[in-house]
């Protein structure tokens, strides 16, 4: 078992006055994790800074200038959070939720419109998207009412008291509208309902029932004339299965992208990358920066990127595997499958095998909500993994 | 089973760990897999798409060639000018602004709103991305006023174009033609199979029979663009540059035609002159009047332009070429067409005389000699001298059965095609007893098949039709001893650097046997009709230096007035150049025809003097 298996030495803490290292708490941190992170943002900012060059008039490292501080915000609030010990957040599970839930409603009043969505509140020198802290929020609190329930009701009662607490803010986030990250909330909901025991038999009717709303809300719908979707959404959903049809409308967008990623072949076109340079492919910092990727840096680059990603996600199921008490083990569920998910969605939309939702790719993507949230996030997993090492020397540091 | 929340792993929590493990390498796998798929297999088809996004090809007018007269004298060059564009990227994208910029544009333009949008419709559909060509030729003014006011013209652009240049104004119009954009019909034929909409051919003349060396190859431009269609700057791509079109010379001498647009004109009567080369069809000159000025189709016409060039009552039409369109009788100048078949059938010998009381009466009906003359007896020659009818009556009404007046006014070409390279001809009609007795039948003609039809048809009347081509024609293979030959303009092609090309030679139509004494006489007859006192042109042409041979024609059209003809072959004895002249109710041949042809042949002598053979001379066989 993972418990007995032997460990490489770690230095011992009994010094009088701990030094810096030692207060952050670096010793007992995943570095594999922590590095990954690292060299995602940073290949994030690198890739900004070669291709948003012209995207801001007068002001080259516009983009840049905001990912760097962005990725320093982020990298200072996961180095706090692994000095908090995450059990307490069971704690404060009632406030993470209500907090979530009340910051995604208020949007609805005091938020700033974006193409037709409201998704940020406007603050001072930064717009603030709550629902991209709600993903690590609902995953805290979700797996804490998960342990108060463990014991009460059915099995049945159970699972649909999960399926409603985390359904209720996706819906929310849906009807902002963002349909990209009310999946991402209903992917971490399943994830910690999934580590949480629910039962397989359940699962399957979940899945069965999932099924038939896509199938309704696709097929059905339209057929009786009350479509569910605005026919944008519903393009956008569907234009993946063959998007050269039309490369004017839905499909457009993606059929770019694919031959950014195509053109780019095995090394890259570098500064020669049209597709992307001249406006061919949209939100190129954003939704579609994979194509950036794939399109400059080739199979190299783009391979690069996926490598950290699958490095970042093993050492999260690994914490998954390490923690030292069934929250950590439902919380570092959740916030892995989160990532999974997003990565999945955005790389495969990216290559024309995911419909296009509107996730961003984390750590990656510019846009400083996504990247603070994302290390709040791993910053939690690191909290895990330190809480995990120091039981498992007999001590507690903090 | 639930779990415990005391910490311990259950194999429960094992087996779904394992699974979450086992569908994230699943769903790497397939990510690296479709990357790879992507990249590596099929990098190169997605690379190539990417350069087809980011290029634009845009044809390059090429200029088209000149035309030249005989003596390289410019007849059609290219000024370079302006064409108003619209970038239909560049344009308001709500509907109304749009629709008031264009129509704002339309009023600059002089086009309405439903012209600019047919304009649009049809260029888009063709070139999408294209900027579209509103209109050629557009003053300095206003594209100035354009480029001053650019705010309010997004999408505006103005584009250097060529545009044919006539340096001498309405000078052979007719032969030259004009030059505009293909229309739907046209492109769809195979001579045009390399070209677009807008594009530019030869519209009548020689323009259109000359199209396809006169039109260059037009190039293209490639440009880098962004996804709107902009251009992106700082980037050289391979462009391929427009090849001019080849020069035509023609065979006309501007003098020669000069002087004949201006003896017309001077009559200030319809009409048209054609001069021949005898020899090899050659012509130097070929004109119709009313004429027009080519240059006003280099803009859209403006109504009262329509007006003058389409809605003329017919009988003015000044876009007609009535030298080759013309459908005329020919009064007396066909006296030399029944001289010959008369002569060959064996009705008479040059000696033959007849006995002119001054009218000839068949079956009940009379022919008169016009004026009432009577000459008493008359041979050949003294019969063309002073155009006797009843001679020529006689001789028709004896060949009235025996159809040898059609058989040679057939051979000599009259109502059938000439072969010349010119698109506006017509072949005309030769009356026959087939014919009259088809039409007859149809009640199309009072009566079948009679006498006085062959007697009309004798002296050029009735319901013969021809023009001023195939009458030159029939007196050129006469005075050429029986070589029928094809009229042309074109004599050859050089390319932009002056190297010759092709050069036009085309063989003679066919061979008519003439009889070298048949021949003689005739030429005898007419030469004493032009310069011999007693002659019907002898007041005009006794006193020309140069003997020719000439014969008047005065065609009855009722209800108008009598239709001139003059039809002169010169030098005599062995002509070089044949020149015919109808004006339409010019009145008596000697009236206004004969004059004319005088000043053209005034202009061609005063240019070749008497004792040279000129450019294409020699004797005939």
């Amino acid at each position: 078992m993972y418990a007995t298996r032997a460990r490489r030495a770690r230095p011992e803490p009994f010094l009088a006055r701990p030094g810096i290292v030692e207060r952050l708490g670096l010793p007992y941190m995943d570095a594999p994790l922590a590095l990954s992170a690292i060299a995602l943002i940073a290949f994030s900012v690198f890739v900004l800074s070669q291709a948003t060059l012209q995207d801001v008039p007068g002001n080259p490292d516009y983009y840049v200038d905001r990912q760097v501080v962005y990725g320093v915000l982020g990298i200072a609030g996961m180095l706090a959070l692994t000095r908090v010990d995450y059990s307490r957040f069971r704690e404060l599970r009632v406030g993470f939720y209500t907090f979530l839930c009340v910051s995604i409603a208020l949007i609805f009043v005091f938020g700033i419109a974006a193409r037709g969505s409201r998704r940020a509140f406007e603050l001072p020198f930064f717009s603030f998207q709550p629902s991209e802290l709600g993903k690590l929020l609902l995953v805290l609190a979700l797996a804490g009412f998960v342990i108060d329930g463990a014991r009460r009701g059915s099995d049945r009662q159970r699972t649909v008291r999960y399926l409603c607490l985390g359904l209720a803010p996706a819906a929310l986030v849906f009807l902002q509208p963002d349909l990209g990250t009310s999946l991402v909330f209903g992917a971490a909901t399943l994830a910690v309902m999934y580590f949480g025991g629910v039962r397989w038999t359940h699962f399957a009717v979940i899945g069965g029932a999932l099924v038939a709303l896509i199938a309704m809300v696709l097929v059905v719908a339209p057929a009786v004339g009350t479509p569910l979707l605005k026919g944008y959404q519903a393009e956008r959903l569907t234009s993946f299965l063959n998007p050269s049809q039309d490369p004017r409308n839905a499909g457009y967008q993606q059929h770019q992208a694919l031959i950014a990623i195509g053109s780019g072949e095995k090394t890259g076109r570098g500064d020669q990358a049209t597709q992307t340079r001249l406006d061919f492919v949209p939100e190129r910092s954003t939704d579609f920066i994979f194509a950036v990727i794939g399109e400059r840096y080739g199979f190299l680059g783009a391979a690069f990127v996926l490598s950290l990603y699958a490095l970042l996600l093993w050492r999260a199921l690994r914490i998954v595997t390490l923690s030292k008490n069934y929250y950590g083990t439902l919380v570092a569920g959740g916030i892995a499958v989160s990532l999974l998910f997003q990565v999945f969605v955005n790389v495969g939309m990216n290559l024309g095998i995911m419909p296009i939702t509107g996730i961003p790719l984390p750590l990656v993507s510019y846009g400083g909500s996504s990247v603070l949230a994302t290390f709040l996030a791993i910053g939690v997993l690191q909290s895990i993994h330190i809480q995990a090492r120091l039981s498992q020397k007999g001590r507690f540091a903090w | 089973m639930y779990l415990r929340s005391d910490g311990r792993r259950s194999n429960g929590l094992a087996l779904r760990i394992g699974v979450l493990v086992g569908l994230s390498v699943a769903l790497f796998a397939v990510l690296f897999f479709r990357l790879w798929d992507l990249q590596v297999l099929s990098g190169s088809k997605y690379l190539e798409e990417a350069n087809n996004n980011r290029t634009r090809s845009f044809r390059v007018e090429a200029p088209r060639g000149k035309i030249l007269d005989s003596r390289g004298k410019v007849l059609v060059e290219n000024r370079t000018s302006l064409a108003l564009q619209v970038n239909p990227q560049k344009l308001p994208s709500r509907p109304a602004r749009r629709r008031v910029e264009l129509a704002r544009l339309g009023a600059l333009a002089h086009m309405s709103p439903h012209q600019v949008r047919a304009t649009m419709r049809e260029q888009l559909a063709v070139s999408a991305g294209a900027p579209i060509t509103l209109r050629r030729d557009v003053g300095y003014d206003l594209v100035y006023y354009l480029q001053e006011n650019a705010v309010r013209f997004p999408g505006v652009q103005v584009q250097r174009v060529f545009v044919p240049k006539y340096p001498h104004g309405s000078l052979a119009a007719h032969v030259l033609g004009t030059v505009g954009e293909i229309n739907e019909a046209e492109l769809k034929e195979p001579l045009h199979r390399n070209l677009a909409p807008g594009d530019e051919v030869g519209k009548g003349g020689v323009e259109q029979t000359y199209d396809r060396y006169l039109r260059g190859k037009p190039g293209t431009t490639r440009i880098q663009v962004n996804a709107l269609g902009e251009p992106t700057p700082g980037v050289q791509l391979v462009s391929k540059p427009p090849v001019p079109g080849n020069s035509l010379k023609l065979s006309l001498e501007s003098n020669v035609q000069e002087a004949g647009e201006q003896a017309l004109a001077g009559e200030g009567l319809p009409g048209a002159f054609v001069t021949m080369n005898v020899h090899n069809g050659q012509i130097l000159a070929l004109g119709s009047y009313p004429t027009f000025e080519p240059s006003v189709f280099t803009k859209p016409l403006t109504q009262p332009q329509v007006n003058s060039l389409y809605r003329n009552p017919l009988s003015l039409s000044p876009l007609t070429n009535r030298a080759t369109e013309g459908l005329y009788p020919t009064g007396s100048t066909f006296k030399l067409i029944t001289a010959m078949a008369a002569l060959n059938s064996g009705v008479i010998t040059p000696e033959t005389t007849i006995v002119d009381n001054g009218a000839l009466t068949v079956g009940g009906e009379s022919f008169h000699n016009s004026g009432g003359a009577s000459y008493g007896a008359v041979n050949l020659v003294s019969a063309l001298q002073v155009s006797d009818d009843v001679y020529f009556y006689t001789l028709g009404y004896k060949m009235w059965t025996t159809g040898a007046l059609q058989h040679w006014a057939h051979l000599l070409g009259i109502g059938r095609p000439t072969g010349i390279d010119l698109p506006e001809h017509q072949n005309g009609l030769l009356p026959s007893k087939q014919w009259q007795e088809r039409e007859y039948r149809r009640g199309v003609v009072e009566g079948p098949w009679s006498p006085g039809n062959n007697i009309q048809l004798a002296t050029g009347q009735g319901s013969l039709q021809t023009n001023p081509l195939q009458m030159a024609i029939a007196y050129a293979t006469v005075a050429n001893g029986g070589t029928v030959p094809t009229p042309h303009l074109g004599m050859q092609i050089d390319d932009s650097a002056g190297r010759v090309l092709k050069e036009f030679d085309p063989p003679p139509r066919r061979h008519v046997h003439v009889d070298p004494t048949y021949r003689a006489s005739i030429l005898e007859g007419l030469h004493k009709a032009a310069q011999a006192p007693g002659g019907t042109s002898y007041a005009v042409f006794g006193g020309f230096p140069i003997p020719v041979a000439g014969k008047t024609g005065t065609a009855e059209r009722p209800p108008k007035r009598e239709q001139s003809w003059y039809i002169v072959l010169s030098p005599y004895p062995n002509p070089r150049i044949v020149t015919a002249v109808t004006i339409e109710e010019g009145g008596f041949g000697a009236e206004s025809a004969a004059p004319a042809a005088l000043k053209i042949l005034e202009a061609y002598y005063g240019k070749h003097p008497r004792g040279s053979a000129g450019p294409n001379g020699g004797s005939p066989g």
